[in-house]
């Protein structure tokens, strides 16, 4: 078994509290990922489980077993560094035998395992060079290669891509997703990058001041944010936040954002907002898939509205349009050919069944 | 919606093609300008004493070209090379830059490790204070110094002064706090991740030292072996003060010491012995400066 398991876990620097109380259960096989902007914790949680820093409180639990006081070396984890940390004099062979050996494995054995895990990482033909004759994918590969041959409980990845160019991201991304596919190791992994959050992980913690946002499945962070933090982090363009206030108008719940555009809530919305505060300041969360062009028969739950754009942006399959409403900046994903243009009108539709509520104030999703 | 348009009647401003070259040229020619200044400046004592040392004594006190040898003869080298006092200094000198050479790096390189990596209350402190040690000049602390050895063989009935291996407790007194210096800075090049990988992988405090730390950091290793190598060598006011008898004599004080005899310097023998004490040094250098390179570190991380 090699789950891990945090309990209350803190960590001080001095006054500073970079994790303020850490509840999390990650089981065995699982692939978590740790994902918040700079300086929210992740790293710092991820280098506790290492045991590379100590831990001020809370308990931190792998396999079952408490490890606050138990050095990293016994710890049975390996880990992935964003600089790669390759020992420069060692040939990759050496670099990922360097565990082992100082294990003092049969020679056999670590054979096999650097063998079976070049041809995994498909670096078969590098083993004997040195880190620098390497590009910066293979010596991430060599760096994944090191962690594999331990065969540890658990994996830790320290933003393992933030160094590559985006379209080597890419490639690496699906190739640990191949290689956590193959192994099963229980894998944590720390990244600021949404969408490696989104495409590598069983699940996902979104993190920011050193607490925990929400823990989910990447579906349930993108359709079912538990807080503004989430739902803005979440999904590239963010979700856009429309100031609004609830009103009932007709026997009907009305979401009022000017006072000319108000749109009726469709019945499940209608309901599940019914209890929630007339008076209140809130947030229209709307994603930009969901403020599209008007089409001449809308399904129910869509209303319509003009609006002027200010840019386009055309990515091709879709063009990203940008209006400005009660000033907030609204973008939207239209048809290429649905006629947007800089500065011209457009009836646009938004699609209230994908919505979101907030309370403005506590940034609470309603 | 503004249009941005391009004026094509702007006056356009006059490109120098080539400056970049020409201050280059200069810088160039600055440089090579005071190397050759440099050069003869550092080169002509050496080039005087091999002149010399090639003269017999009647040559050197004859008012000729004192730049040209007219009659040359080894017999300067014959008679130094063969005279058992003279391969005895050698020897001390050898003997006593070798030990301190090893105890510098064995008390240095753990030292400069602990003070770059492991934190500890008031590292960094102590690390400055060692840095300071070095700036206390060696004539600030000779009198003192033999004061306290002397008191030591009084109470101990263990006779340091006079004796060669004196040297060796002296001489890391200079060269511990700067090779740990330079150590310092060598081992804080290194990227905190490679410690902390090497500590993953299961190695020791003392495993990451001597297989991540030392080969990583081979050249800042290779440049504090000469410089201690050098100053144990070259040291002078020491051996001068500590050693009185000739066979406890190195190289320098050596010359000194047994080539002048009262008011006659054997010049000849002088320039040679200096020569030939200033080959070693050379020698090594030569060796080690091919290993002396940067960028081993390349590779290890990104960039």
């Amino acid at each position: 078994m090699a789950d891990v398991t945090l309990r209350k876990v803190v960590k001080k620097y001095d006054d500073v509290e970079a994790v303020r109380g850490i509840d999390l259960d990650i089981a065995d096989h699982e692939f978590v990922v740790l994902v918040g902007p700079s300086g929210c914790g992740k790293s710092t949680t991820l280098r506790m489980i290492a045991g590379l820093e100590d831990i001020t409180g809370g308990d931190i639990m792998i396999g079952g077993d408490v490890v606050n006081d138990v050095p990293p070396k016994d710890r049975d984890i390996a880990m992935v560094f964003q600089n790669y940390a390759l020992y420069p004099h060692m040939t990759v062979a050496e670099n990922m035998s360097f565990g082992l050996r100082l294990k003092r494995y049969p020679k056999a054995e670590i054979k096999t395992r650097i063998d079976e895990a070049a041809r995994m990482l498909d670096i078969v033909e590098l083993v004997d060079r040195k880190p620098k004759q390497l590009s910066g994918g293979q010596r991430q590969r060599v760096a994944m290669g090191r962690a594999i041959v331990r065969n540890p409980k658990v994996f830790l990845f320290d933003e393992p891509l933030s160094n590559l160019d985006a379209k080597l991201r890419v490639q690496m991304r699906i190739e640990i997703k191949k290689v956590h596919q193959k192994v099963r190791t229980t894998t944590v992994y720390v990244t600021h990058d949404q969408v490696e959050a989104m495409t590598l992980a069983d699940r996902v913690v979104v993190m920011n001041h050193g607490r925990i946002e929400q823990i989910g499945t990447p579906n349930e962070l993108y359709h079912k944010p538990a807080t503004k933090f989430v739902a803005s982090f979440i999904g590239s363009p963010a979700m856009n936040f429309i100031p609004c206030r609830l009103e009932e108008s007709g026997g009907k719940l009305h979401v009022r954002i000017t006072d000319r555009i108000a749109f009726p809530l469709p019945p499940a919305r209608a309901a599940r907002y019914q209890g929630a505060s007339r008076t209140d300041k809130l947030l229209l969360g709307l994603r930009p898939e969901h403020i599209t062009e008007a089409k001449a028969h809308p399904e129910p739950g869509v209303e319509s509205f003009d609006a002027v754009l200010d840019v386009t942006e055309p990515m091709g399959m879709e063009t990203l349009i940008y209006f400005a409403l009660e000033g907030a900046q609204i973008c939207g994903r239209v048809n290429p050919n649905a006629g947007a243009r800089d500065g011209a009108p457009l009836r646009l539709a938004v699609d209230l069944n994908n919505m979101h509520l907030l309370n403005e104030g506590t940034g609470a999703v309603i | 919606m503004s249009t941005v348009t391009i004026d094509k009647a702007a006056p356009t401003r006059n490109v120098k093609y080539g400056s970049m070259s020409r201050d280059r040229t200069w810088a160039l020619r600055w440089s090579y300008f005071f190397l050759t200044l440099f050069a003869i400046f550092s080169l002509l004592p050496p080039i005087y004493m091999l002149i010399t040392s090639l003269k017999t004594s009647a040559e050197i006190s004859a008012a000729t070209n004192p730049w040209w040898v007219f009659h040359p003869t080894l017999d300067n080298y014959i008679g130094l090379l063969t005279s058992n006092q003279f391969l005895r200094f050698f020897w001390n000198s050898a003997l006593v830059s070798i030990f301190v050479v090893t105890i510098t790096m064995l008390i240095s390189v753990p030292a400069a490790f602990a003070l770059a990596r492991m934190r500890f209350w008031g590292s960094t402190t102590l690390a400055t204070g060692v840095f300071l040690t070095y700036l206390i000049p060696d004539t600030l602390l000779f009198i003192p110094l033999f004061k306290v050895f002397a008191l030591f063989g009084e109470w101990t009935g263990i006779q340091l002064i006079n004796r060669w291996y004196v040297l060796l407790l002296i001489y890391p007194t200079l060269t511990v706090p700067f090779c740990t210096w330079i150590m310092i800075g060598y081992f804080a090049s290194i990227p905190k991740e490679l410690d902390e990988a090497a500590i993953i992988d299961g190695a020791s405090w003392f495993q990451t030292l001597t297989r991540i730390f030392i080969p990583v950091a081979l050249p800042g290793l290779i440049a504090a072996t000469i410089f201690a190598f050098t100053v144990s060598w070259a040291q002078f006011l020491y051996p001068l003060v500590f050693t009185t008898s000739t066979d406890q004599l190195v190289l320098p004080v050596g010359i000194i010491t047994t080539l002048i005899k009262g008011d006659v310097f054997n010049w000849g023998q002088i320039m040679t012995g200096a020569l030939l004490g200033a080959a070693p040094p050379l020698i090594i250098y030569a060796f080690l400066m091919d290993y002396y390179i940067a960028g081993l570190t390349a590779g290890a991380t990104k960039g």
